[in-house]
């Protein structure tokens, strides 16, 4: 028959059991080029971050050009593809949250901690990051903090959840 | 046959809820949760367990003012308690039975609602008619408030033309913003002769400043599968697309779960109902790109491609997903449909002004009393929204524009506030009607700067595939930038005027065409800001607080 012809899905890039909920993800889709961006969430939600490891093993497993995975992967900011610190810091910039002041509490985070949206403390702790509107707009100024919606975040509330991470001298 | 089901499992959930005593109503929303609804919902559950008296805790979707919340309410006393805190839980059950007139005067008073109040009584909910009264995880709650009844009934005893000619008679415009008629979109659809067709529902609520549509499919998701459903059924379509911003977890957690309720009751899946229809929904995430609410970018991100909008013609309705007839409707148009099909299409026209009908979902926000969630009949003024229901600014200041449309609408000054809202009064105010988005301005907030923000909003997003668009947002950012730093030279005021007409008429897509609306609408109305930018002299009427 024609099953010789038919490739077996790639091997994944190391042993981790999470590689696993990426298979089934591909699986359900029928290792479509058409999940490639349902994939990719997957991968970021179990690893945390999308790695070049990951873009060629999910671009071999559905036949899409990895220059396609990359393209797609850089596309969209949802995506990151380096790996987030201990906890994350998600400050809103959108329209209600930035007429209410939210750029001050950015600058203020950044000022404080030296880095940038898209980047993480040295030691690993923090890394703070933007979005362009979280939809909690009725609280602005918002934020994501470890997962958690936080409204009216002035400059001092950011900065006393931010020191319950990374403790008082850093 | 089935039709009598769905009446009496209605029935029997009604009668369910009106026995189980005063229904105890925590809201989940996200404005809610964040504040620590889910707290007070424990709390409750476990005053209410040992108080003796006839009641159910339960969670519901989203009552509007967010800013109150986390918000509880009593049914069917019909009172509301705000900025409720798990220590409330025992004075909210001892309340169970007052009435509002007696609490006002006892111990809630600080926490009570005054459910007369503008924001309350002058909205008109169509589209919102079950967030904060169903628990949106029940299915049974939905069928309760008539939910599937307009499904069942249009297929058992209507032709697909005939739910076509509700929709069209109804004058139900695209809620996303443009205002295109859905009934005309819809017959387009249906028309094409292909086998294959599909209906998209565009959850990709990218409009910084808009939550309407995260509301809708947080506090009532199977509004949107009938919705879907029904226009399947109409256009011919076979498979549906949800595509929900991937920044929206709720949204989808109750999608999902939404979902496969439908399919376990066979309001989606093979033969629908024991009809000989068959349609299915799948959900499809974004992943952060605000050019994928476009619908040729939707298409693309549903392929599983880069965003990247196509030049239309082929409009989707002929050529849309995997090169097939599409039918691309927004979260809000959809809501409408079950009521539409349910009511008919006089009762929902009677709502409105002679050429936007029906109700308008606007997430009010900014410097505004009353953050929040509102739903107003078409042609109700700028003035009545803010100053009534949004209860006017905050700390006695003056109000000084409205936005809406988000980056591709436009500031409205105070004074032109007494305009109605409907698609072509917006439009002749520089500004569009948008999805929904609407942020009040007042006196602390340079226009300059408001354009800028958006420009550079514009200029990320901005796909990368047409010049005018990649390139021009570029520039009118940079030159945006130096009239915030007071460098900007007259010379630079010219090219950005410039620069806005040729964006505005050679980009591809909806993107660029409209990014210079912002900066348009402020130059407009508000040129002295620009020009005092212009002299040196920074022309900021006082730092943004912060």
């Amino acid at each position: 028959m024609l099953s010789h012809l038919v490739k077996q899905p790639p091997s994944p890039p190391s042993s981790d059991k999470r590689w696993k909920i990426i298979g089934a993800t591909m699986r359900r889709h029928g290792y479509e080029p058409d999940a490639l961006i349902e994939t990719l969430h997957a991968v970021q939600e179990a690893f945390g971050f999308v790695d070049v490891d990951a873009l060629r093993f999910v671009a071999a497993s559905l036949h899409v050009p990895y220059s396609r995975v990359y393209g797609v992967v850089t596309f969209y900011h949802y995506f990151t593809l380096k790996p987030q610190g201990e906890h994350t810091c998600v400050l809103c910039t959108g329209t209600a949250c930035y007429i209410k002041g939210g750029s001050a509490t950015l600058a203020a985070v950044e000022h404080k901690y030296g880095i940038r949206p898209g980047d993480t403390t040295k030691d690993g702790k923090l890394s703070l990051l933007t979005a362009r509107c979280i939809g909690s707009c009725g609280l602005a100024p918002a934020g994501v903090f470890d997962g958690e919606v936080v409204g009216k975040v002035t400059s001092d509330e950011a900065m006393r959840r931010i020191r319950e991470w990374v403790g008082h001298d850093t | 046959m089935i039709l009598e089901v769905l009446r009496q499992k209605a029935e029997d959930t009604r009668r369910e809820l009106a026995s189980a005593g005063t229904l105890i109503n925590v809201c989940k929303g996200t404005g809610c949760v964040s504040n620590g609804s889910l707290e007070v919902l424990d709390a409750l559950d476990e005053a209410a367990n040992g108080c003796g008296k006839p009641c159910k805790v339960r969670g519901t979707g989203c009552r509007g003012l967010c800013a109150a919340g986390p918000l509880v309410s009593l049914d069917p006393a019909g009172v509301m308690f705000q900025a409720v805190k798990p220590k409330d839980a025992a004075m909210i059950v001892a309340s169970m039975g007052e009435s509002p007139e007696t609490l006002a005067q006892g111990s809630a008073k600080d926490h009570l609602l005054d459910m007369n109040m503008p924001f309350f009584t002058r909205q008109h909910r169509v589209v919102l008619e079950n967030a904060g009264k169903i628990d949106p995880e029940r299915l049974e709650d939905y069928i309760a408030q008539d939910g599937y009844l307009a499904l069942v009934t249009a297929l058992t005893e209507q032709t697909p033309q005939e739910v076509l000619e509700v929709v069209t008679a109804s004058g139900l415009r695209g809620r996303g913003g443009a205002g295109y008629p859905t009934g005309l979109k819809w017959s387009t659809v249906a028309k094409a002769s292909d086998r294959i067709k599909y209906v998209i529902c565009n959850g990709d609520e990218g409009d910084p400043g808009a939550f309407m549509d995260r509301s809708v499919m947080e506090d009532d998701p199977h509004r949107i599968i009938e919705g879907m459903t029904l226009a399947a059924y109409a256009v011919g379509a076979t498979a549906g697309y949800i595509y929900v911003r991937a920044e929206y977890p709720q949204a989808i957690a109750r999608l999902r779960k939404a979902l496969k309720q439908a399919q376990q009751a066979h309001f989606l899946g093979d033969k629908i109902c024991g009809t000989s229809f068959s349609f299915n929904i799948e959900l499809r995430l974004g992943a952060g790109a605000f050019v994928c609410g476009e619908e040729t970018a939707l298409i693309a991100s549903i392929e599983g491609g880069r965003g990247n909008p196509r030049p239309r013609p082929p409009y989707p309705a002929a050529q849309g997903l995997w090169g097939h007839p599409t039918l691309i409707n927004n979260v809000e148009s959809l809501s409408n449909i079950a009521p539409i099909v349910r009511n008919g299409a006089e009762w929902f026209s009677q709502v409105g002004t002679e050429k936007s009908k029906g109700t308008k979902v606007f997430a009010l926000a900014g410097r505004v009393n009353h953050t929040g969630l509102v739903e107003v009949p078409m042609g109700i003024t700028l003035r009545e929204i803010v100053f009534e229901i949004g209860g006017g600014i905050p700390e006695g200041k003056r109000c000084k524009a409205v936005q809406t449309g988000g980056p591709s609408g436009g500031c409205i000054p105070e004074e032109k506030l007494d305009s109605p809202v409907d698609y072509e009064s917006l439009a002749a105010l520089g500004s569009i009607m948008g999805s929904g988005g609407m942020i009040v301005m007042d006196e602390t907030s340079n226009m300059v700067d408001v354009a800028k923000f958006f420009m550079e909003f514009c200029m990320t997003e901005s796909c990368g595939k047409c010049v005018p668009c990649r390139v021009g947002t570029a520039q009118m950012n940079d030159l945006l930038g130096k009239m915030v730093s007071g460098i900007a030279t007259q010379a630079d005021l010219d090219l950005l005027e410039e620069l806005c007409d040729v964006v505005k008429h050679t980009s591809l897509c909806g993107l660029g065409q409209s990014a210079p609306n912002p900066v348009l609408s402020t130059l407009h109305y508000f040129r002295e800001e620009y020009e005092a930018a212009l002299a040196g002299t920074n022309g900021k009427a006082t730092e943004i607080a912060s």
